[in-house]
């Protein structure tokens, strides 16, 4: 099996997982007025306390760190698809997708070190 | 036959372009009289005959058939031979060569990088080689199984839907329309077995993922082919096959041997016309 076949069905399954995502996302924090979901301490849903509730959920630790996975690894194939487009030489094209699997490793483990760290923080502070 | 009238006079916009001498394509100007029913082609043929011998293009059929006239006509991959000049102009025209190509001389691209992706697909029947050397029968095929590539048959290799894609205009790599509809013509064909030999090709990275579902390979093609869906199905079948969701390919039925029409063993052949009359008859 071609890579490419394997890194496009990846590719739109993160779409996929992305566009679920990111409409809870819209549900949860800016339709917090009207649907309440999600936002026990009143209805802003990005105040202090309702953002820490949150992320005491391990749900929504895991669902953070989740979006964060897909997101990059979306974002940064449709780059690598761009970049590629330019003709590069093979060796650079292959140097093109090694830093950019180096940089969203990187960035990854960095975003899921915050959310967890978030999650940790706020189990600490009593917001369960 | 009489000469036609002339009815208006266009002005032709050609792109010249000799690599031994020009060091850039540079367009000239030519007035040609144009009379209601001519063609691009039958146009550039009236300037070489009145105006400038020197400017060169390639056709052969003049019908549509043979897809050697491609050009970019208005900014348009078209056929030459396919297009009158007063359905897209009533004053100035532009004449070009295929985008997307080497050009070989004025309005000749060089179609041979095509062609070579065109053969890297393997555009044939894939089957057993024993089978092939010494065939014990014909294959069947119903209606339906020749309904699934038919239309990708029509292509007639102009090279059109080449020049009008954006991919290929970024990335000389990418197989391009037309090499991909050839591929999803063959691996759509009940008689072939060589998906997994072209599966290479076809999910590489050249392959049918660069494409991003433009859609003005389709909206070019003069024989109405749509490679756009030929690629959106290649790739929905490059999909399945690695998820293991494609349902195994029915193996085309074979006749028990030669001359025996388009009839399987067990089937009640459909009565002869002849016959048929000879009823009506009585």
């Amino acid at each position: 099996m071609s890579n490419g076949t394997k890194y496009w069905t990846w590719h739109m399954a993160a779409g996929v997982v992305l566009l679920i995502l990111l409409g809870l996302h819209m549900v949860i924090m800016h339709m917090g007025g009207t649907v309440h979901l999600f936002s026990p301490h009143g209805t802003e849903s990005v105040s202090i306390e309702n953002s820490q509730w949150r992320d005491s959920k391990i749900c929504f630790a895991i669902s953070n760190i989740l979006l964060l996975g897909v997101g990059l690894y979306h974002g940064l194939y449709g780059l690598r698809t761009i970049l590629l487009e330019l003709s590069l030489k093979p060796a650079l094209a292959k140097a093109v997708t090694v830093v950019l699997v180096l940089v969203g490793l990187g960035l990854f483990g960095l975003g899921s070190w915050a959310a967890w760290a978030a999650h940790t923080v706020a189990l600490a502070g009593g917001n369960s | 036959m009489a000469e036609p009238k002339a009815t208006k006079q266009i002005n032709f916009h050609v792109t010249r372009y000799n690599p031994e001498k020009d060091p850039k394509p540079y367009i000239q100007t030519y007035k040609v009289d144009v009379a209601d029913g001519m063609t691009v082609l039958d146009g550039l043929h009236w300037i070489k005959e009145n105006l400038d011998a020197t400017l060169v293009w390639r056709y052969s059929c003049r019908m549509g058939i043979c897809g050697s006239c491609g050009m970019l006509i208005n900014g348009s991959p078209t056929l030459a031979c396919n297009t009158q000049i007063l359905h897209v102009s009533q004053k100035d025209i532009t004449v070009g060569p295929l985008p997307n190509f080497e050009i070989i001389r004025d309005l000749v691209p060089d179609l041979l990088s095509m062609f070579d992706k065109h053969a890297e697909v393997m555009p044939h029947i894939i089957r057993d080689e024993a089978e092939l050397n010494s065939p014990k029968g014909e294959f069947y095929q119903s209606p339906e199984q020749l309904e699934e590539y038919l239309q990708f048959t029509y292509c007639i290799k102009c090279g059109c839907c080449m020049g009008a894609c954006p991919t290929l205009a970024t990335d000389v790599r990418y197989l391009g329309p037309m090499p991909l509809t050839a591929l999803q013509r063959y691996n759509a064909d009940s008689r072939d077995e060589g998906f997994k030999i072209r599966t290479e090709v076809a999910g590489g990275d050249s392959g049918a993922f660069s494409c991003h579902y433009a859609g003005e390979c389709s909206r070019v093609c003069p024989k109405g082919v749509d490679p756009g869906k030929a690629i959106q199905l290649l790739k929905r079948k490059l999909v399945l096959d690695y998820l293991h969701l494609a349902g195994k390919k029915q193996p085309c039925k074979k006749l028990e041997g030669p001359g025996q029409g388009k009839v399987l063993s067990g089937m009640t052949p459909p009565p002869r016309t002849i016959e048929k009359v000879k009823i009506i008859t009585k």
